[in-house]
């Protein structure tokens, strides 16, 4: 098992490299440096020199891939490229181009995600297992047809209709919950419960049927004839044996995701003003800080790879034909 | 005509998915499936509902140089039957069917007195002089001519129809899919017929902040919506295949690199992804004004790129189950039969790969095609989606939710791009569901 | 009856128009083993599920009575009914592996239906666990209780669901072919568990199989099915003394005679195909770096010639590599080490276009015809396939015109060739890739147990047809197989494989009337005999 998880690792390496990689191309194409400190420092009245000091401030000064002033090693190792890598990969995000620190920022935005997504993903499993089980249990019966026709409607709306809808309907005609904005500590679960709702609502579409999908492939399979030719009722075959089959691809994909919570729904965070990780990288693209962009292209790939890693660990540990072989 | 990027590009893929139909339904292994989707009623009426949207986005795809404006306008099909639309702008907001604008302002009287009231539209309700009361039995008169007048144009058309062919016709009109498709055709027929009719005189569906009709809007975004759903895939499809099936099949060193392209790809938020290529291409075409004289040709470039970084960030989930599929099929007896019998790789991918797997790619077409309509709007949200000069959904939404907050509330450009977007993608959603259900390979072992 | 235990009436079963099962009406005694006998399709394990009401949702059924000891079935209400299951009859299925839920350990599983029927203490429960896995004789109980099914053979799985089944403590059991998927060693074991367990208990055991020789040692009653009707009931002696039908008849004449391997005299004919020394082994990877630590040697140093005109049989249960064989000798998988002599030339040193030029000389046909061809493609594609690769000079007509030939050679209609795969039946299918391997008009043709998956009365008219090829051809055959039936009908000479290794070699007639080798001896004993003929399972 460590040796898995080692050579895993190891492999995350290059990947990590890669990302890196593509995203320096992308940004750097698209604007020099130059470009950046004039965006940042207001478009017109500049001077050359208040250019160079953003520049020098944020480590713009170097060139971009090979610095030919300088001799062996620190060729590749005085170069932007070189130093905005190390520094990512060593955790340090640096300041944004806008001036503050951004790994305080993040270690301080990414609890308010947490705080959301977290409660989304529970709440909403939980509901779409039992929704889906139920409508495996009533399967070819009226009820099942209609709750089928009720999930293609449910999952054909936008989910931008929910939540201004949601947030219309319940903030402010019923005035039930706050519509947006957030608090610390206890004090955030009432900004926290539209949210919530509005992303278990959203998500009960597409979520209930593809589980139901993962319950009718197990309700097939011979082991569930078995169960019944032992004499288990439906309901028993479905809880005991379809349920315990089917959650290992249950469990293993809600593992997966599980890291890339700390990244934060946009969308969610956006329109509750919740301030969170999601709406940081929202921000700062609308601002076009690549500092704060590129930290977090590197955390969410750093986070998507740690989940990738998980999900093959619980492999293991869930399915017991994997486990033992 | 002028034809621009996103235009040909839409004339070549109903080219190529003709070409397709007519290719499926010459194979006798794809005619069972085919045959359980006309069985359908419900996939038939989505397809035919799918199908006028695409007649509409189609009309709205034939552009020609406008000679009345001043600028280097184009104008569509869709433009010109939509000219009274187009023409009759109010200065700002106006419910649907109103008379009245939206907000208070100062009207001077004839008599030289000023009052402060909701003003007369220019164009919504024109013609009546008093409003309040005759406005409902205006509109209910109208109304009913217009479902009239267009109804009888369906039942026209239905009586030739009839008329028209021997028994075999006539058998096939009594096949519940031949209602389904007559009962759609009657409602969007009546009704969009009742709604152009009705759109000389009134604002069906309000008007926007700046006085364009809500109406035109909405349908002038199907094109939007369809090219991001249809153009997206066609760069998608290319990618996933090649690479999935390659995967699978050669294992070894060239499975391991393309294995590593798409988890790099994956690791990037996809938003993030997005957000770069178009900040790319917006400084591109900042930087090579000459390119880009026209504000249509513009912000046509910027949809096309939109699908394109689309279609290169969402290849990766189908060469996933392509690589997993012809994992498996490399393992059948066929292909092994086939080694021994001396067939080449490449044409051992071509001739028992790829047919085996194309079931999967279809799926996952239509599938796909319903999520990026709904990623668009959310897109648009983000401020990285289509340009804000093309009509979309995304953009109606956005411009319209915040005004929200508003007393009394601005409803009707979210309502409307809700409902069209909802209609066409339950259309997608529900055919895509026959697709499945026709061409999952369980089900056909079972009959 | 009163001393009937179970009594089917007028038993009719149908999906949509058809109807699987036809007025069928039969009766079990207490105590008795019951064999119910058919081909694949006839419908007897459609009977077994209709009895316990486990039919697929598309399937309806009706009957007059069924009734359990005087207790009428058809009347009882589903949740009364689960009681039944499981306590009053027990029913084990066809594949152990897949019968199992793969993530509960085996204890649980069968704790699981005491827990359902009787009242008992945890710790009751836990010992009659292990004392049913003592009774289905799995070694080392304590140990076993808490596996899952994937640690345990296939031999050990069926054990386990047959403990399973009589924790229930049924008055019935009914095996729905218990022992088609298991080694045919082990097939023998089973069958002596179950016929001493029957003893045991006092239970009755109604057995469905397709293999009338198996059948014949174990049961008192048999009745034959076909196409959904029983066409012959008797007692077991009665039966095969003189069977009535013209069915039975003809299940009982497609049954191979061992004594058909006598008299066939070797050939003195050049060798063929020599293989030295010839390994195949799959790499082990351990470690961070995956390095290779070790091989699992599916074929391990095996030596023998074949002469032309001849049909070599490699016989061997599972795991014992001769389907590895098959693939190595074509270079489907590489070779580890060896040489493969083909008329002189070593195919192992070959490789690229020189190793694809030769494959025209070596054809292989396998033992499923459903995933031997793509389903996509059009029959005469299928056939002209390798003429199209190996042959590209040749026409488009000339090539309809060699398909035609083919089709005619192995008696298949000219218009099959424009039909497609999934249109024929079994049989039919093996035809069509035996005209595919002969498109490219080979030497040597390997075939990879090309009859297991076909019915016996297919079987036959297969092996006819192979053997007919070879005359008029002068065809060599690789005959790799684990039945004894088809070495019997078609083997000039036997070789046996055992863990990678040829154990036994040496003319049919010899192999199988004297068999020097253990392993030999025990296989031989353990295939189902009757009257002289040999089972073909």
């Amino acid at each position: 098992m460590l040796t898995y998880i080692i050579r895993r690792l190891l492999y995350a390496l290059p990947l990590l490299m890669a990302v890196n990689v593509l995203t320096f191309v992308l940004f750097f194409v698209v604007n020099s440096p130059d470009d950046m400190a004039r965006m940042q420092l207001g478009q017109k009245h500049v001077t050359e020199q208040a250019i160079q000091n953003w520049k020098h401030q944020h480590g713009y000064d170097l060139p971009l891939l090979w610095n030919n002033d300088k001799i062996g090693g620190k060729k590749i190792t005085e170069t932007i490229f070189y130093q905005k890598s190390v520094n990512l990969f060593l955790f340090d995000f640096g300041i944004s181009d806008s001036g503050r620190n951004i790994g305080s920022d993040i270690r301080q935005r990414m609890w308010p995600s947490l705080a959301l997504a977290l409660p989304s993903l529970i709440v909403g499993l939980l509901v779409n297992i039992t929704l889906a089980l139920l409508l495996v249990l009533f399967r070819n019966s009226y009820l099942e047809l209609g709750g089928s026709v009720l999930l293609v409607m449910l999952m054909s709306v936008s989910s931008l209709f929910y939540i201004i809808g949601g947030q219309f309907f319940i903030g402010k005609l019923l005035k039930l919950v706050p519509i947006s904005g957030y608090d610390s500590g206890f004090a955030a679960v009432k900004f926290l419960v539209l949210p919530v709702i509005i992303s278990v609502v959203a998500g009960i579409g597409s979520g209930v049927r593809w589980y139901r999908t993962l319950f009718l492939e197990e309700v097939e399979k011979d082991y569930v004839r078995t169960a019944r030719a032992k004499g288990l009722t439906e309901t028993q075959v479905l809880f005991k044996h379809v349920l315990k089959n089917a959650m290992i691809p249950i469990l293993t994909g809600v593992v997966v995701v599980l890291p890339l919570l700390f990244m934060g729904s946009l969308i969610m965070e956006s329109f509750f003003s919740i301030p969170g990780l999601g709406s940081y990288t929202i921000d700062a693209i609308n601002r076009q800080d690549f500092a704060i962009v590129r930290s977090m292209v590197f955390l969410g790939s750093v986070l998507y790879i740690a989940g990738l890693l998980m999900t093959d660990i619980s492999y293991t540990l869930v399915d017991p034909r994997v486990r033992l072989s | 005509m002028l034809v621009l990027w996103t235009d040909a590009l839409i004339y070549l893929l109903i080219v190529a998915a003709t070409m397709l139909a007519v290719y499926m339904s010459r194979q006798a292994h794809m005619r069972r499936p085919l045959k359980k989707i006309a069985a359908s009623p419900v996939a038939i009426a989505s397809l035919t509902l799918l199908l006028c949207f695409t007649l509409i986005g189609l009309a709205d795809s034939i552009h020609f140089k406008d000679d009345n404006s001043k600028g280097n306008e184009a104008i569509s099909l869709l433009d010109i039957a939509c000219a009274t639309m187009r023409a009759h702008g109010e200065k700002t907001y106006s419910a649907p069917f109103s008379a009245y604008a939206y907000g208070k302002e100062n009207l001077t009287a004839e008599d030289g007195s000023t009052r402060w009231d909701y003003p007369r539209l220019q164009y919504g309700g024109a013609h009546l002089k008093n409003p309040e009361q005759q406005l409902t039995g205006d509109v209910f008169r109208k109304v009913v001519g217009g479902l009239g007048k267009g109804a009888g144009l369906m039942l026209m058309i239905l009586l030739f129809a009839w008329s028209d062919k021997r028994e075999r016709g006539k058998r096939l009109f009594r096949h519940p899919s031949a209602k389904a498709i007559w009962l759609v055709l009657f409602v969007v027929v009546s009704s969009f017929y009742t709604l152009f009719s009705l759109s000389e005189y009134y604002h069906v569906l309000g008007t926007d902040k700046v006085g364009e009709d809500v109406f035109y809007q909405t349908l002038k975004s199907i094109r939007t919506g369809l090219v991001i759903g249809s153009l997206t895939t066609l760069v998608m499809l290319p990618l996933a295949i090649v690479f999935g099936i390659m995967a699978g099949f050669f294992k070894g060193w060239i499975d391991d690199v393309i294995q590593f392209i798409y988890t790099t790809l994956n690791s990037i938020p996809s938003v993030l992804l997005i957000a770069a290529s178009i900040l790319m291409v917006q400084v591109y075409m900042a930087n090579h004004p000459e390119n880009f004289n026209n504000l249509l040709v513009r912000a046509d470039m910027r949809l096309l790129f939109l699908c394109l970084i689309l279609g290169v960030t969402s290849w990766t989930g189908l060469c996933r189950l392509l690589r997993a599929e012809t994992l498996k099929l490399r393992e059948m007896e066929y292909v092994l039969a086939a080694q021994a019998l001396g067939v080449k790789p490449a044409m051992i991918l071509f001739r028992h790969i790829l047919p085996n797997v194309m079931h999967i790619v279809l799926i996952a077409v239509v599938l796909d095609f319903s999520s990026l309509v709904l990623a668009e709007a959310v897109l648009s949200y983000i401020n990285i989606g289509v340009d804000p000069t093309t009509h979309s959904w995304g953009n109606m939404i956005n411009g319209a939710r915040l005004e929200m907050a508003r007393e009394p509330v601005v409803w009707w450009s979210l309502t409307a791009a809700f409902v069209f977007m909802f209609a066409l993608v339950l259309a997608a959603n529900l055919f895509a569901d026959s697709v499945r259900d026709a061409f999952d390979p369980r089900r056909a072992e079972r009959g | 009856m009163a001393d009937t235990l179970l009594n089917v009436n007028n038993l009719i079963v149908s999906f949509g128009q058809s109807k699987v099962v036809d007025e069928i009406s039969f009766h079990i005694n207490p105590g008795e083993t019951f064999a119910l006998v058919g081909e694949s399709g006839s419908g007897k394990s459609i009977t077994a599920l209709s009895v316990l009401r486990l039919l697929p949702n598309a399937a309806r059924m009706q009957a007059k009575s069924i009734t359990l000891q005087d207790q009428e079935l058809t009347h009882i209400p589903e949740i009364e009914f689960c009681k039944l299951r499981g306590r009053r009859i027990g029913l084990i299925f066809q594949d152990p592996m897949s019968s199992l839920n793969p993530v509960m350990t085996i204890g649980e599983q069968i704790a699981e239906v005491l827990q359902l029927h009787f009242q008992l203490s945890q710790q009751q429960v836990k010992q009659r666990v292990l004392a049913l896995l003592k009774q289905v004789e799995i070694p080392e109980p304590e140990r076993r209780v808490n596996e899952y099914p994937h640690q345990l053979s296939g031999g050990q799985r069926q054990r386990v669901m047959i403990a399973m089944a009589l924790a229930g403590e049924p008055d019935l059991l009914i095996a729905d072919e218990p022992t088609t998927a298991l080694d045919v060693t082990i097939q023998a074991q089973i069958l002596e568990l179950l016929k001493h367990l029957q003893q045991q208990t006092g239970m009755a055991l109604w057995l469905i199989s397709h293999d009338l020789a198996l059948v014949s040692n174990i049961a008192d009653r048999i009745a034959v099915m076909q196409n959904g009707k029983i066409v012959e009931t008797g007692a077991t002696a009665d039966f095969f003394r003189q069977p009535q039908h013209p069915y039975s008849l003809k299940l009982l004449a497609a049954l191979p005679k061992l004594e058909n391997c006598l008299g066939k005299q070797s050939k003195p004919t050049m060798p063929l195909l020599k293989v030295e020394d010839f390994k195949v082994y799959y790499p082990i990877r351990k470690g961070i770096f995956k390095r290779v630590v070790g091989h699992v040697k599916a074929v391990d140093g095996v030596d023998f010639e074949l002469h032309i005109g001849t049909t070599l049989a490699l016989v061997g249960e599972s795991g014992c590599g001769k389907t590895s064989m098959g693939k190595g000798l074509l270079n489907l998988i590489p070779a580890h080490a060896g040489r493969v002599l083909f008329d002189g030339v070593d195919l192992t040193q070959l490789s690229g276009e020189s190793l694809r030029r030769h494959r025209a000389e070596m054809q292989i046909v396998f033992q499923d015809p459903f995933s031997a061809m793509n389903p996509r493609m059009l029959v005469g594609d299928i056939i002209a396939e390798g003429i199209s690769s190996l042959r590209p000079e040749v026409s488009r007509a000339e090539k309809q015109n060699r398909v035609a030939k083919l089709l005619q050679q192995v008696d298949l209609p000219a218009e099959t060739a424009l039909r497609y795969p999934h249109e024929f039946s079994g049989g039919q299918r093996q035809r069509i890739c035996i005209a595919r391997a002969l498109a490219v008009e080979p030497k040597l043709i390997i075939c990879d147990e090309p009859t297991s998956a076909l019915d016996v009365s297919v079987q036959a008219q297969i092996m006819t047809l192979l053997k007919g090829l070879q005359k008029s051809r002068g065809l060599s055959y690789l005959l790799i197989t684990h039945s004894f039936g088809v070495v019997a009908e078609m083997a000039d000479e036997v070789a046996v494989m055992y863990q990678g290794k040829i154990v036994e070699r040496g003319p049919v007639e010899q192999v199988l009337t004297q068999p020097k080798h253990d392993y030999t001896r025990a296989l031989l004993a353990a295939v189902p005999k009757l009257n002289g003929k040999i089972s073909t399972a």
